[in-house]
């Protein structure tokens, strides 16, 4: 049947003990055609690319593909049909080399059943080459940078006849250029006639690459736009379902610059070189820049974590040594680590044993935890950061990743935080927790505290930041006062050019 | 509790069943030997489980118990030290090791197990080689009555060792699970980074909680030196590490680290007990002590897993 969608999902439904995870969704993707998958995080997403994947069966609906109905009972049978899901978290082996990782489980034999290295070299090296990828076929999967690795992951994919590759959220952990590189592979990978359902957060990519913009919202279908139509207000709007003037908060309250200052840091990234910036009270300090810039070394470092032999901080005045996270706590600078998972939080432990970690001996007394003051202490942070959550003994593990992270901002805020560093807050979190994590920071600034926020997210960093620091290899190349901050501003800093815009970073 | 409620019938269950097929079980020389040596093997098996819950391990136990009696029988007996000097030599040396072993851990990042596994024959070997490879003994104890009085005697007719082990147990509770330190030991078991960020001083926490096994396994180990009267040192204390481990584990603890409760120690350890009492009682070959042990703590995990399983489903 000529001009048949390749792929066409109709009203699927899916139910998870009781609740509706979709209903009645539906999805076409034509040959060589780029279709970005949009909607908060739980509309229905993962669901819907799970049951093309074969991971989770559909309760109601069909699977179409080149017109004739299929069905898909477990990942082998996806993988036959040429579906190929590239995962947020890589699934590469770091002890094999790259061959080993193209041919996973279906390494060419020799004559007695071993492996055989030349055929496997061979095979692996013309999908290597198609993708652009300058590594050896012998390099081990560690050795390569993540983006390297997902290019393999893609190598995989194509050695399998893929026809669709799901990409989900593959940019989170990717440079800027990184990410303009994969960019560019969609388009050529669609010029061949591969379709790539393309999942994320970041609209603007997706304006980018992508053929036609599918939004779900609470397991429904939301609507859809064409590449011509697809503008961020627009798939926002989808997403969100009501108009949303503008989630960000400007304020113009009282300042006290130089507050915070930090001469000659290092970071275990960029050893040689050295960071100095002012930071005033009140205001909330971007740190853009891309992937790798060493912006969260520089943020470890001011927060005791790495040893950084160099540093002089000076705050309201007094010189501070830092040693260990302990000093820095004690003098009221806090970091909010990049990965909540494993450095903000104890998953395993409940919201009150994580909110009380850092000032356990606030409510202790000899020694001994009081565990009253504890309850009631951490019962206020879920009531004014207004945490969705059962109750302060539930496990921090069950909740989403939005109120999560206001269980690492109330564990701060109980302390009365001076300097606060938020390094990625909003990575993994829906569209509708952003804001409320945007109020929070901004409450903070006007509180009167001194506010650092690292992004990779350009929007982001766009709409929060009275200023913007901007790093390239380690060194602050400029920080621009807010009528200067433009994307155009910010990306030639980021890349180490000079511009007029440009402030320095600190006076002295 | 919920989490030891598990063990805690099955251990019910098994006094029940011996008791109905040999009630000698519940005479109370029984009992009061079997509460003895509770007391012997709760005590280092506290210290076993406060390393796991740091998601450490500690394989040196044995061996530090017969270098430790060891020590004492010498001070005691040969350099003739003033019972109450000898018994704070026999601790300082085990916290000592202790603290080694948590400095190589914390400062050489070397393994746990590799750390303490080098401890184990380290230490057999040395408690071997200060004693000439001899059995030595406390005879009859002259000049040190008081401490023999002390370590393998009764209180109201409780065994001495077990009225320790509930003291420890009780000052232990308030630490582990009533005190700052102990939420720190628990946090650092679970997530060492994320305490780092939280301001915890992770390798004094975890290195401390080595020299406290060390601590309680000295105990332990004088307490053992005068259970037995003499110290071989080929032998005493052998596979105490894996007691300790398994009674730890019976109880709730996580060789992942994070989990546990001296509740759950304790009854695990009493569960050990009561089923070598019972192998003995119900005329099992002795040959089959360990299989008994290893299949019975096989079970009692799995049944704790399964029962999880199932608690998460609902």
């Amino acid at each position: 049947m000529p001009g048949a969608p390749l792929l066409e999902m109709r009203g699927i439904c899916k139910r998870f003990s009781g609740v509706v995870a979709l209903d009645n969704v539906s999805l076409s993707v034509g040959h060589g055609e780029v279709v970005a998958l949009c909607g908060e995080n739980g509309a229905g997403k993962s669901t819907l690319m799970k049951i093309l994947g074969g991971v989770h069966q559909p309760d109601a609906g069909e699977i179409i593909m080149d017109g004739r109905p299929v069905k898909i009972s477990g990942v082998a049978d996806a993988m036959r049909l040429g579906v190929a899901f590239i995962h947020q978290e890589l699934n590469v082996l770091g002890n094999l080399d790259v061959a080993g990782n193209v041919f996973l489980g279906r390494e060419p034999r020799n004559a007695l059943g071993l492996i055989d290295s030349k055929k496997i070299h061979a095979n692996a090296e013309p999908f290597v080459r198609r993708l652009g990828l300058d590594v050896s076929t012998r390099t081990r999967l560690d050795n390569l940078s993540i983006a390297q690795q997902q290019m393999v992951e893609i190598a995989k994919a194509l050695s399998l006849n893929a026809r669709i590759i799901i990409m989900d959220e593959p940019t989170s952990s990717l440079t800027l250029a990184e990410t303009t590189r994969l960019l560019d592979l969609v388009c050529d990978l669609s010029k061949e006639g591969v379709s790539v359902i393309y999942i994320s957060h970041r609209l603007a990519e997706i304006e980018q690459c992508a053929d036609r913009v599918v939004v779900l919202r609470d397991g429904k279908n939301a609507g859809e736009l064409g590449s011509d139509e697809a503008t961020h207000d627009k798939v926002v709007n989808l997403m969100i379902g009501r108009e949303i003037k503008s989630y960000y908060v400007h304020s113009e309250g009282p300042k006290t610059p130089g507050f915070f200052k930090v001469r000659n840091a290092s970071s275990t990234l960029y050893p040689g070189e050295k960071v100095s910036f002012d930071a005033a009270r009140g205001e909330i300090l971007g740190f853009a820049g891309l992937v790798g810039a060493g912006r969260s070394e520089i943020a470890r470092a001011i927060a005791g974590m790495d040893r950084c032999p160099v540093k002089k901080i000076v705050l309201d005045g007094r010189t501070i040594s830092i040693a260990t996270p302990r000093d820095a706590i004690e003098q009221g600078i806090y970091l909010v680590p990049e990965n909540r998972r494993t450095e903000g939080l104890i998953v395993e432990m409940c919201v009150r044993e994580n909110a009380t970690l850092p000032s356990l001996r606030n409510f202790s007394r000899l020694g001994l935890i009081s565990r009253k003051r504890e309850r009631e202490a951490s019962e206020r942070q879920v009531v004014s950061l207004r945490i969705k959550t059962p109750g302060v003994e539930a496990c921090v593990l069950n909740l989403s990743g939005g109120n999560q992270q206001k269980v690492v901002l109330g564990k701060w805020l109980m302390m009365d935080p001076c300097v606060m560093i938020f390094d990625e807050p909003t990575r993994g979190i829906d569209v509708g927790a952003r804001a409320e994590i945007y109020r929070l920071i901004r409450d903070l600034a006007e509180r009167g505290a001194v506010i650092l926020v690292i992004s990779s997210d350009m929007e982001e960093i766009l709409n929060i930041s009275d200023r913007i620091a901007v790093m390239h290899e380690g060194e602050i190349t400029g920080v621009l006062d807010r009528a200067d901050c433009t994307e155009q501003n910010v990306m030639q800093l980021a890349v180490g050019k000079k511009i007029p815009a440009a402030q320095a970073a600190y006076n002295e | 509790m919920k989490k030891e409620l598990g063990i805690f019938i099955l251990l019910v269950i098994l006094c029940a069943v011996t008791g109905f097929k040999n009630p000698l079980f519940f005479s109370k020389v029984n009992l009061l030997n079997t509460a003895n040596l509770i007391g012997l093997f709760g005590i280092f098996s506290i210290g076993a489980g406060i390393v796991i819950i740091t998601s450490g391990i500690d394989l040196s136990v044995g061996s530090m118990i017969a270098l430790n009696g060891m020590l004492s029988v010498i001070a005691l007996t040969q350099w003739h030290l003033p019972w109450p000097l000898a018994v704070l030599f026999a601790l300082a040396v085990p916290m000592a090791l202790g603290l080694a072993h948590g400095v190589f851990i914390t400062k050489f990042k070397i393994q746990p197990f590799i750390v303490t596994l080098c401890g184990l024959l380290l230490y057999r070997g040395v408690a071997r080689f200060i004693s000439n490879d001899m059995t030595k003994g406390f005879g009859d104890a002259n000049g040190f009555q008081t401490l023999q009085d002390w370590a393998n005697g009764t209180v109201w007719g409780v065994p001495t060792p077990f009225v320790y082990l509930i003291i420890i147990s009780i000052v232990m509770w308030l630490v582990l699970h009533r005190s700052v330190y102990g939420r720190y030991l628990f946090a650092v078991g679970r997530n060492e980074e994320a305490a780092r960020f939280s301001g915890v001083n992770t390798k004094l926490v975890i290195g401390s909680a080595y020299v406290l096994a060390g601590l309680l396994t000295g105990i332990s180990g004088i307490l053992f030196a005068f259970y037995t009267n003499d110290v071989s040192p080929s032998t005493q204390g052998n596979f105490y590490e894996l007691y300790g481990i398994a009674a730890a584990v019976l109880g709730g603890c996580s060789l992942r680290g994070g989990e546990g409760s001296i509740l759950g120690v304790l009854i695990g350890t009493t569960l050990l007990l009561v089923l070598q009492n019972l192998v003995n009682l119900l005329r099992i070959p002795s040959s089959l002590n360990f299989a008994v042990m290893g299949g019975v703590v096989l079970i009692g995990v799995l049944a704790d897993e399964l029962i999880k399983n199932a608690r998460r489903k609902k």
